[in-house]
Order: structure tokens, then sequence, then C-alpha cells
């Protein structure tokens, strides 16, 4: 099986270690990953923002460049869920029926890292090993958009060494929410307040989720108040092993 | 005076602050945030009950849509056919195309039967047009019925949710509010006694005043009734004392069939209060000769309806039923409250509803407070799917705002053009990471974390650090890596 990484521009950007555990991670589980080096973003900061024709200009982008792909996978729920949930309004919006047809014909190959792992490759085990105890934040766009439901504790489950502590409010919104989060910055720093609330009172050395903006939000208020946590992108928990631990653990 | 911080609060859209701004005497202020979270934390562990218990919750749901968005769709022959039927029973119909004229029309009944007074029963409506104050100044006293309005009415304050109007009020506050404004000075905060010297003042209201205004929950076409739901039964008294009765309800209202409101109140009860069914479920046609009030009016509202209802994108807003629970479960809301949103609908709903009732001239920052959670979807018996019109109106904010080009050199504009630049062309997104890891580390300190940036990332840093950026993005390591396979897709 082949895949396709669309890496997304933050995680290119701030966040290269996740990219680095889902190309370990996959390529470990026999998968032939590629990557596409004009790839930049799909699009969701502009459109959640109202700036609809540069989301436009973005989501052309990855149709026309991942349109042969035999799967893509994404590491990010809040990026799968911009392209299952806008793209089809935007190319209608557009008027381009060619580039709406070839996304639809696209779209059942894109997948969220714990769908492709689950849905496609149908594993739970990965061989994974994270001796800590780590506590999984739901993110929005994976509850309430991609219906991730199971998927992530079923893959968490099974990793050598976990111990998964429960997150109360488990669903609630970080307070991230992109632009908002300096647009409504006052709003988002109560909302992350009350968020690491329910995370640190797990007592889990580390957070993790699907999305690295959740956790970059989370992570920053655990860095700025000594929190003594740490989050880590479920897919870099995935890649560790005995041998091989997680980058974010040395 | 009680702590509250919102005995001022500007429910006019026209004259309130920007979102952003609006919340920030509400975030400083303990009280106001501990009662908001506790009343939501208590209506929604209800809800959550008897929502679990419908096994076809989501049949429901889809139902409601359903019948919500076919009568907006044929709204203007399930008007005519409401106006016909409820005439024919005895009622009079008249059509209000804005509050002004909504207000007038109101004014006019109350003069022709001469009354100086009228008892109201809660009606976000009236509220939306600012009734009460507009009577007031034409020498009619209004007066609140419904226990969270007295409250309001009597400690000078604003709602602050659409069916839990007094929710950012506590027990105390309550009884320093009665004790102050009924002469009473021995009262506790016992519910008990609350609740007495509440009937108290309302037995001897109920008993003088022979006018009444409501709202409704539904009026339907087929019958020409209209409904309303409430839980304390004092809208019951209402309904029934007075010799005349005037309902104002927005055009946005109306039911096909009778048999609709069994889809409809077995979600709105559930929804709103997170009980089976409302206490008082009140419906009436016309006049009936010998029974309840002999004089009764229907005015209906557009103020805006009709132009949110010719957008094919946004008419979903017009579904819902006022259940209040998108904003029970935003979590947004549950940190403000509703007065920062400057509008008598605030949370989700109010975040798309108020805007478009002002045609985008005001409550413009309102699109924007959300993290797009999607909570509130979930949650709306009638499926409106708020984000996606939050989407819409976010869209429509920035085309206008760029008209204007009040805007153009706005931070955030100019860092979304350029962004958009980068993005459209993969050797500057790449020569830009490079720059902004010079860029960036300058502020970046020797752990590798930035804890104070300058401009719009001053927003972010000011509660939350930033890791540096990496001295190698992703795809520079891809390109080190040996390539057994050259061919890229």
């Amino acid at each position: 099986m082949r895949a396709s990484l669309f890496i997304t521009c933050y995680n290119d950007t701030l966040y290269p270690e996740t990219g680095r555990a889902v190309v370990r991670l996959l390529e470990r589980l026999g998968v032939d990953v590629d990557f596409h080096p004009q790839q930049t973003c799909c699009g969701q900061m502009h459109a959640n923002t109202g700036f609809r024709s540069e989301a436009f200009s973005q989501a052309k982008r990855f149709v026309r460049l991942y349109q042969e792909a035999e799967t893509v996978v994404i590491p990010s729920s809040s990026c799968v869920a911009m392209m299952r949930d806008q793209y089809p309004g935007l190319f209608e919006e557009l008027g381009n029926e060619e580039l709406r047809r070839q996304y639809a014909a696209l779209l059942p190959r894109v997948f969220e890292l714990s769908e492709f792992l689950i849905d496609r490759l149908g594993v739970e085990d990965v061989g994974a090993s994270f001796p800590h105890r780590v506590t999984y934040h739901a993110s929005c766009h994976g509850v309430r958009a991609l219906h991730l439901g199971e998927r992530p504790y079923r893959l968490l489950a099974k990793v050598r060494g976990l111990a998964l502590a429960p997150l109360a409010n488990v669903d609630r919104c970080c307070g991230f929410g992109g632009t908002f989060s300096v647009k409504n910055a006052e709003v988002s720093s109560a909302m992350l307040a009350v968020k690491l609330q329910d995370v640190i009172a797990t007592g889990a050395e580390y957070c993790t989720a699907l999305d690295n903006s959740c956790l970059m939000h989370l992570g920053g208020a655990m860095h700025r108040q000594y929190a003594g946590m740490k989050t880590i992108h479920l897919a870099e928990i995935l890649a560790s092993t005995e041998d091989a631990p997680a980058e974010a653990t040395l | 005076m009680s702590q509250t911080a919102s005995s001022h609060a500007e429910l006019d859209p026209c004259k309130a602050l920007p979102f952003p701004m609006a919340v920030l005497p509400v975030l400083r202020n303990p009280l106001l945030r501990k009662n908001v979270a506790h009343a939501i934390d208590v209506i929604q562990a209800k809800r959550g009950k008897l929502v679990a218990e419908k096994t076809d919750w989501q049949e429901l749901r889809a139902a409601a849509s359903a019948i919500r968005a076919h009568a907006l769709e044929n709204l203007g022959a399930y008007l005519e056919q409401f106006e016909e039927r409820c005439t024919v029973a005895g009622g009079t119909v008249h059509w209000a195309a804005d509050a002004d004229e909504a207000r007038r029309i109101i004014l006019d009944l109350l003069r022709q039967e001469k009354a100086s007074e009228v008892i109201k029963i809660k009606t976000m409506t009236s509220a939306e047009i600012q009734l009460n104050p507009f009577l007031e100044a034409n020498g009619v006293s209004a007066f609140e019925t419904d226990l969270a309005e007295i409250i309001l009415q009597l400690g000078e304050q604003e709602p602050s949710h659409i069916v839990v109007p007094a929710l950012h009020v506590n027990r105390s506050q309550v009884r320093e509010i009665f004790a102050r404004r009924m002469g009473l000075k021995n009262l506790s905060d016992d519910p008990k006694e609350l609740t007495n010297a509440a009937r108290t003042y309302l037995r001897q209201k109920f008993l003088s005043i022979p006018t009444a205004i409501s709202g409704a929950n539904f009026l339907i076409a087929e019958t020409g009734s209209v409904a309303v739901v409430e839980s304390e039964g004092n809208g019951r008294m209402c309904l029934t004392l007075p010799r005349t009765m005037i309902t104002l309800a927005g055009i946005e209202k109306v039911l096909p069939r009778f048999q609709d409101l069994e889809v409809m109140l077995q979600l709105l009860a559930r929804s709103a209060t997170g009980e089976r069914m409302n206490p008082y479920t009140s419906l009436w046609t016309g006049v009936t000769a010998g029974d309840g009030p002999q004089s009764f009016h229907v005015v209906l509202l557009d103020n805006g309806r009709s132009s949110i209802l010719a957008k094919p994108r946004q008419r979903q807003t017009l579904k819902c039923i006022r259940c209040a629970a998108c904003m029970n479960a935003c979590p947004v809301y549950r940190q403000t409250g509703g007065h920062a949103y400057g509008s008598v609908y605030p949370g989700p709903i109010g975040a798309i509803l108020t805007p478009q009732l002002m045609r985008m001239k005001y409550a413009r920052s309102l699109p924007y407070a959300s993290s797009l959670c999607g909570a509130c979807y979930e949650v709306c018996p009638v499926k409106i799917n708020i984000p996606e019109v939050l989407l819409e109106l976010r869209a429509q904010v920035v085309n206008q705002e760029r008209r204007e080009g009040d805007r153009l050199f706005d931070p955030m504009y100019m860092g979304l053009r350029i962004a958009n630049l980068l993005f459209s062309r993969a050797w500057l997104f790449h020569a830009a990471q490079r720059l902004g890891r010079i860029g960036l580390g300058l502020f970046t300190r020797k752990d590798g974390w930035i804890h104070s940036l300058p401009s719009i990332g001053a927003k972010w840093t000011q509660t939350r650090d930033l890791r540096g950026l990496p001295d190698e993005s992703f795809h520079e390591w891809w390109a080190k890596r040996p390539q057994p396979d050259e061919e890229a897709l």
C-alpha cells in the first residue's frame, strides 16, 4: 500500500517531529510513504477567518497535487474536517465542475491518521511502546466533524507500558479555534484555563491528541505555567518503541 | 448594589461594544462566571440524561429539521393560512415589517383598551423590539410575570440567556433585589420564601391588570392556534385572566400542522430545561365565549427575518425554536454568559441571528465569537449547522471590510494576505519558513521557547508560550532522506 503524506503547513513548520513519526510508523507497518514537496496548506485558516477566495486556491492546490494518490494520510483532524466539510461548498461556489468531480473521486481516499490505521490498514496494535501516564484530548474536529469515536482509544490501549488517564469533560474545546485564539484572545485564554485544570488533574505526564493545533495551545500554557506536563502528538506515541523512544521523552 | 457587572449591559446591537471588548469585565468577574458555569452545568446534566433515554433522538431531530425547513420554504402560504384560521376563530392578525411598526401596533391596541398597565409572559421577541422602554415612555407600565424576568425587571438588569434569562444571578442576589424592591427587610434566601415573595407580588398584578402581552413558541397554520410553553404557570395566568391578549411572534414561528407539535414538544423541553415535558403547555385558538380573553391580537413581526429567508445558505438560522441548547453547550458562552454578546439573543444562535437581523451593519464581531468547536450543532434539536452559518457570515464580514477598505493595514488581514501568497507557491512558503526561523529566533530564549511577541503575536503570548521554530522543517528533513524511490506523485 502506498500512502501520500499531507503534512499540513504548521506541522511542516512547527512540528516536523510529528511528520517524522508518521513516516516511521507507517513504514514500520509496511506502507510505502511518499511526500509531495509542493504541498503547503489546506486553506482552513483562511476559510475559518472568512477569506474564502484564498481558501479556494489552497483547496484547488490540494486536489491538483493529490488526485492521483492511492491514499492520502493527514495527521491533523481539523485539516481533514476542512476538506470534508468545506471543500465541497467551496468548489460549488467556485462553479468549477471538473474540480468538484476530481475532488469527489479523491475524498474517499483521504484519511486522518487514526482512520487510516484502523479503517484502512485494520491494525490496532502498531507495536508501540510508551511507558508513561498519558491523557487523551479528544479535539473538537476529531469528535464532532470526523466522528473518530473509539479509534484513538483503541490505538492507545495497545501501546506497551502506557497508562491512560481519563480526562474529565474530554470533548470540551481547549479554546484554540485558529485565529479565534488571537481575535478573541481573552475568551480563548479563559477556555484554556478551564481545560488545563482538567488536563492537569489527570496526573498524566503527557497529553496527547490528533491535532497539533490544540496541543500547541495546551502545551504553550503548560510551558508558561511550569505545569510539569508535556504534549505529544499521538503519531509520536505510536511511532515510539523500546529501542527508539519518542523524541519528546529524550 | 450586588456585584454583577451586568446591570448596565447594553443589549442594543447598534450600541454594544465589539465582543472581544465586551467580555473583558465579565472575564474578571468571579461571581458572574461562577453563577453562569454552575447554572449551565446543572441544565446540561439534566439535558444529557433525558436525551440519552430517547432512543429515537436523532430521528426526532431529523424530523424536526425537516418540519422547520418545510415551513420556512413555504412560509408565505403558511402565514396566510394562519391568518385566515386565526381570524375565523375570532383573533385579529397584524403584520409588522419592523420593530417600530410592531411597537406602534401594540401601543395603539393598548390605547384602544385604555390600558395604562400590562402584564407580560416572558417573550424574547418583545425584548428584541425593546418594547418595555417604549411602552414606559408612552405611559404604559409593563410588568413581567416570569420569575426570572421579574428578578431582572426589579433588579434593572438585562437578560443573559433566552430560556433562563437571570442565569447570571444567584439566590442571594435575588434576595437582595427582592428585599430592596419589595421592601421585605427580613427576607431570607430560602427558595420557598423567595417564591412566596414573588407570588404575593404577582397575584396583585394578575388580579388587577386586564391586559396581557405574550410571545409564542409556535403558531399552527392548520388551526390558527398559538402555543406557549413555560415552567411556572404564571404564563397561564396571563393567558386566562385578562380581557385582552396581544401575542407578538416572529414570522418564522409557524408550524404547518397541529401534529407537528408532537415532535417539537418532545425536543423543546428536553433541549431547553432538561425536562420530559414542560410543566405548562398552553394552546389557544382565537377567542372562546365566556372563557379567557375576549379580545385577541397576533402581531407578526418580520424585522429582518424575510431578508434572512431570502439567503439559502443562511435560511436555516430561522429554523431555531429558541431552546438555548446551543448556548448551554457552548464553551465560549460558559465563560462569558450572555451580556457580552450585546443582544437579547446571545450564544451561538445569537452569534448568527443578531448580525443577520441587523443586516450585517452591526454585531459584526459576533460571527467570530466562536472557536468553531461544533458543540452547538451537535445539540441543536432542529439541526441548524451553526458553524456553517458562522463561516458564511465571516466571509461576508471580510468582503464588506475589504470593500470599505477599513482593515487594509490590520495586522491580521495583512498576515492572511501574505500567508495566501506563500501557500500558493511552495518555494516562497519554504523561504518564509527560513526567514521566520531567523525572525522568531530573535525572540526565542535559550530553552527554545518564545515567551513574548510583538503586535498580534502578543495576543498569543499574553497567556501562552510558543515553541521556537525547529532548525529543520519536515520537508527539509524529507529532502535529505535517502530516497529508495525517486518518483514523486
